[in-house]
């Protein structure tokens, strides 16, 4: 299949980024924390069709105090 | 004027001291290829000499696509690894090469203003090349030069961090998501490359990329400068052509004839086991081996003395010399240089540690701003590779007899302040 799918990824600043950890509370699904409780975020391109992570990326997104995340869009085939 | 294709090439004349502007242009002409410089550059294939090897001309491409009127060439002669000498050392023999590349280099990115970073602990290469510029402001032509001098950091060389210095003064890398990334130094692109990477490029606005290529391999063309230090007869810069065998560059420098490691492309380069040393010295070739060309370092260690020990100075050092805005490095450098410390102590369960030390590497890798922890984590794991007998000698509680030698190979700086490096 080589349908064009819109896919995201959730980016970190590992400068902005205090490792408060909010990220890993509000989206478990995409972001683990390493001992320092740093943020290690899925790497892999989620499909936005998934809404349930979508949603929790964005809720992520907003609930970082440091503003540090952000979403990027990756459009191409799968 | 030509020029014949041995070397040495941008070492060509090199005394004690640096040529002059006249003695300069005796040596190496004033004729250029003129309006084929961009051309020349692109066929020339010249790859980048400060570690990343860029293809420069690319570079060179990507500042052409962008706008603005006062774009700026920034050259790069900080020299962050404390074992390189080499852009100190052609800086010193032939400033003028350097400047002359940049000036080609303007030309062709429409850029009207040059600055030259060189480190102010080198206060005498501060020197030459003040001398150098303000001969070349005596001629009334040319773009503007401005010599700056940042601190000496081992992250202050990184592009990003130079930039922010010549921005706001400080030595700290910028996080840079997209790549390609265009600098910028106020509002102007820059474009930033090392000193002797500019110098190659003063050679082909002389003699074309023809002439540059009877040099090195198809891949990796031309000549390159290597600072060769550890057990050798005496700690030289050399140029070589890429693609030589390294055995004969180690022999050329007087090396150990029978070691057992090589430090390949300084303290963020990785570890290479003697039994190679018949690879050709290009990254096409290295790059199976894990090593890489990088900043044109070579440190040679002899059997006897501990693999381990010397990585273990230099991750505790590189820790130290950590900027400290991300927390991956600022945390797992330290912590990185804690488990190589027990490890090579065979004390506190070390096969535990020696476990968590390769989970630790995986964890970091690739997490911060900029490549400063990627190049600690690939020398702990080339380490941890190429030593590894002596990883299971230290972890069994029969380490090797080079542990308890206070002589070591690999130069490492004195560490500012020990205490403060564990955080845990
Ligand atoms: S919420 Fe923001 S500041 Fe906190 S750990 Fe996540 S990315 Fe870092
Ligand atoms: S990765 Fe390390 S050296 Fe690079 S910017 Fe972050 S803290 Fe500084």
């Amino acid at each position: 299949m080589s349908r064009r799918i819109d896919h995201f990824v959730l980016k970190v600043d590992p400068i902005l980024c205090d490792g408060f950890g909010h990220c890993h509370e509000l989206a478990p699904e995409l972001v683990h924390v390493d001992e320092w409780g740093y943020p290690i975020i899925n790497e892999q391109p989620t499909s936005s069709s998934d809404l349930a992570l979508l949603k929790s990326a964005r809720l992520a997104v907003r609930g970082c105090p440091r503003q540090a995340l952000r979403i990027e869009r990756i459009s191409g085939p799968t | 004027m030509t020029m014949t294709n041995s070397l040495p090439r941008v070492m060509h004349g090199a005394s004690g001291r640096p040529l002059s502007l006249r003695e300069h242009e005796e040596a190496f002409g004033t004729t250029t290829v003129g309006a084929a410089l961009l051309r020349e550059l692109d066929a020339s294939g010249l790859l980048g000499r400060g570690g990343a090897s860029f293809t420069t001309a690319k570079k060179v491409e990507l500042l052409r696509s962008q706008r603005g009127h006062h774009k700026v060439v920034v050259v790069n002669a900080m020299e962050g690894e404390p074992v390189g000498h080499k852009d100190r050392t052609l800086l010193s023999s032939n400033p003028h090469l350097v400047l002359d590349g940049a000036q080609y280099l303007a030309t062709m990115i429409g850029a009207r203003r040059i600055e030259v970073c060189v480190s102010r602990k080198d206060s005498t290469i501060v020197h030459h090349v003040q001398r150098a510029l303000h001969e070349r402001e005596l001629r009334k032509t040319g773009p503007e030069f401005v010599l700056q001098t940042p601190p000496w950091r081992y992250v202050a060389g990184e592009e990003s961090a130079l930039v922010h210095w010549l921005n706001d003064n400080e030595t700290m890398p910028q996080y840079r998501p997209n790549r390609p990334h265009v600098l910028h130094v106020g509002r102007s692109p820059a474009l930033a490359v090392n000193a002797e990477t500019s110098a190659h490029v003063g050679m082909i606005g002389r003699f074309g990329a023809d002439w540059f290529r009877e040099l090195g391999t198809p891949l990796s063309p031309g000549s390159t400068l290597v600072s060769i230090t550890g057990a050798v007869y005496r700690p030289t810069v050399h140029e070589v052509p890429l693609g030589t065998t390294l055995r004969s560059i180690l022999a050329d420098a007087g090396a150990d004839p029978d070691p057992q490691a090589i430090l390949l492309g300084g303290y963020g380069g990785a570890w290479l086991s003697a039994e190679h040393q018949d690879v050709a010295y290009c990254n096409e070739a290295l790059l199976p081996f894990g090593a890489s060309v990088g900043g044109g370092i070579i440190v040679v260690v002899p059997k006897g003395a501990c693999g381990i020990a010397e990585t273990q100075r230099i991750v505790a050092w590189m820790a130290n010399e950590s900027s400290r805005q991300c927390g991956p490095c600022a945390f797992g450098l330290p912590a990185l240089a804690q488990d190589l410390r027990t490890v090579l102590r065979g004390s506190r369960a070390p096969r535990v540690v020696l476990e968590r030390l390769k989970e630790r590497c995986a964890v970091i890798d690739g997490r911060g701003a900029c490549r400063h922890p990627d190049g600690v984590v690939r020398l702990v794991q080339s380490a941890l590779e190429v030593f590894k007998d002596d990883v299971e000698g230290h972890v069994n509680g029969t380490p090797c007899d080079g542990v308890t030698s206070t002589r070591h190979w690999v130069a490492v700086p004195a560490l500012e302040r020990e205490s403060e490096l564990v955080w845990e």
